[in-house]
């Protein structure tokens, strides 16, 4: 192999990789945070909404999870068209990606709120909390605890995801390396570098989580067992 | 303009078929991979099991399309540039399977309770003996239903196998839309392929995990 590796020629880059990295990050907070929000209130509605409702966000699930993300980013995007809205390729996938994540969140969130013994709840009852206190201190904020880890993994995994938004021309981080792989012909260069970075933005959002973990449920340690 | 037609659904259900065609190269040699990934993650060489932890890190911190391109350009440079993209597809995708596949299987094998590598150890069977007879046996039962349910999401990331030329489902409805550009219908029925692929794919992995009852443990 007489192949010359030359990660210099992308030096000059440097900001635009930056500039993907942001875009990269932002889509996936946005998509983070909304997907955490909607697929809290799916997992509320599947668990004890109305019969029609909870086939309803069970099909949603359902429809999501066994649909590549790509065809789901196709539809958003090109539907929206089709509609006679004009949406910018971001908004597109942002859109895509909180639809998508909602889905998976709920999947966890439903597993949480099972995980919650009927006794927790009749204990509530018995303390003379209402419903709405009920929900909040005994079944979701232990259930989101329990799940917390698998949330994380979906998370960076939706981190991950958000590279397919480049197949509809989103500026982020795999879209930027896509535009400079053909401006400098450095394509495996570019790739590797990329790919590098996209590991270490997974450790720093992993270790970003924890961190929150930590801030957030603080309740475990105070009383030392494991919930 | 033409609208979409039978024509159009022929091409979509051959493009399945090579969907399905890289969702089993991917599966088999993700497995074989894996299953070597997996072993080498309990070894008891250190370094073994530090490169297998290091190989799992890098394979789930990168996207599966950054691995695609990176497999598809090095392989050009590697003097390879006249392959079919289904090798480049499939190796990408086997990495990819082999880097979850054996973080899934470590997971069932050490789910198998300690006691039974000791009883074994006991009757004087040998490291592979006690691992082949009396460990994997039972870390198969546990692996069944998450081995199925990560099988969904090898179909659905053979979607991703586009990016490096390679016509299979999406692709296929993205080449229909180039030309009669009706996305809704044309992404709604390339959905519903996947789904029929996919759904009974999660059901079976549901009925499993139930059968076992895995996750009452």
């Amino acid at each position: 192999m007489t192949y010359q590796f030359d990660f210099a020629s992308l030096l000059p880059y440097w900001r635009d990789f930056a500039a993907g990295v942001w875009l990269t990050l932002q889509l996936s907070a946005v998509a983070t945070v909304l997907g955490f929000v909607g697929g809290a209130l799916c997992a509320i509605a599947r668990a004890d909404g109305p019969p029609w409702l909870k086939r309803l966000v069970g099909a949603y699930v359902e429809v999501i999870r066994n649909t590549p993300l790509l065809v789901q980013i196709f539809l958003v995007y090109f539907g929206i068209a089709v509609l006679g809205l004009r949406v910018d390729a971001t908004m597109a996938a942002v859109l895509a990606l909180v639809v998508n994540v909602v889905a998976y969140t709920c999947e966890i969130m439903r597993a949480g709120i099972e995980s919650i013994h009927k006794a927790q709840i009749e204990a509530g009852e018995c303390l003379g909390l209402n419903r709405r206190q009920i929900y909040w201190h005994v079944v979701l904020r232990p259930a989101i605890e329990r799940v917390y880890p698998a949330l994380v993994s979906q998370y960076v995994l939706l981190m991950l995801a958000s590279s397919i938004c480049s197949q509809i021309s989103a500026e982020e981080l795999t879209a930027v390396a896509n535009r400079i792989q053909s401006d400098t012909f450095r394509s495996f260069e570019t790739y590797i570098v990329v790919g590098l970075v996209y590991l270490a933005l997974s450790f720093v959002v992993r270790w970003a989580f924890w961190g929150f973990g930590l801030l957030v449920f603080t309740r475990r340690r105070k009383l030392g067992t494991a919930l | 303009m033409p609208t979409f037609g039978p024509q159009h659904l022929w091409f979509l259900l051959q493009a399945a078929g090579w969907t399905l065609a890289l969702s089993a190269i991917a599966f088999i040699g993700g497995g074989l991979l894996g299953f070597g990934v997996a072993l080498a993650r309990i070894s008891q060489n250190r370094v073994v099991r530090g490169l297998a932890s290091a190989y799992v890190q890098v394979v789930q911190g990168t996207p599966l399309l950054i691995l695609l391109f990176m497999i598809y350009f090095g392989l050009a440079i590697a003097g390879f540039d006249q392959l079919p993209a289904l090798i480049a597809a499939g190796a990408g995708l086997t990495i990819y399977a082999s880097g979850f596949l054996g973080e899934i299987w470590r997971g069932c094998i050490e789910a198998v309770p300690k006691t039974q590598w000791e009883a074994a150890e006991c009757l004087a069977m040998s490291r592979w003996q006690r691992l082949t007879r009396v460990v994997l046996p039972q870390a198969m039962r546990l692996a069944t239903a998450p081995t199925v349910g990560f099988l969904v999401q090898i179909v659905k990331n053979t979607s991703l196998a586009s990016v490096v030329g390679f016509v299979e489902l999406s692709q296929a409805g993205k080449l229909i839309n180039n030309s009669i550009f009706q996305p809704f219908i044309i992404f709604v029925t390339v959905a519903m392929f996947y789904f029929a692929i996919c759904y009974p794919l999660s059901a079976w992995s549901r009925g499993l995990e139930r059968r076992l009852n895995v996750g009452r443990r």
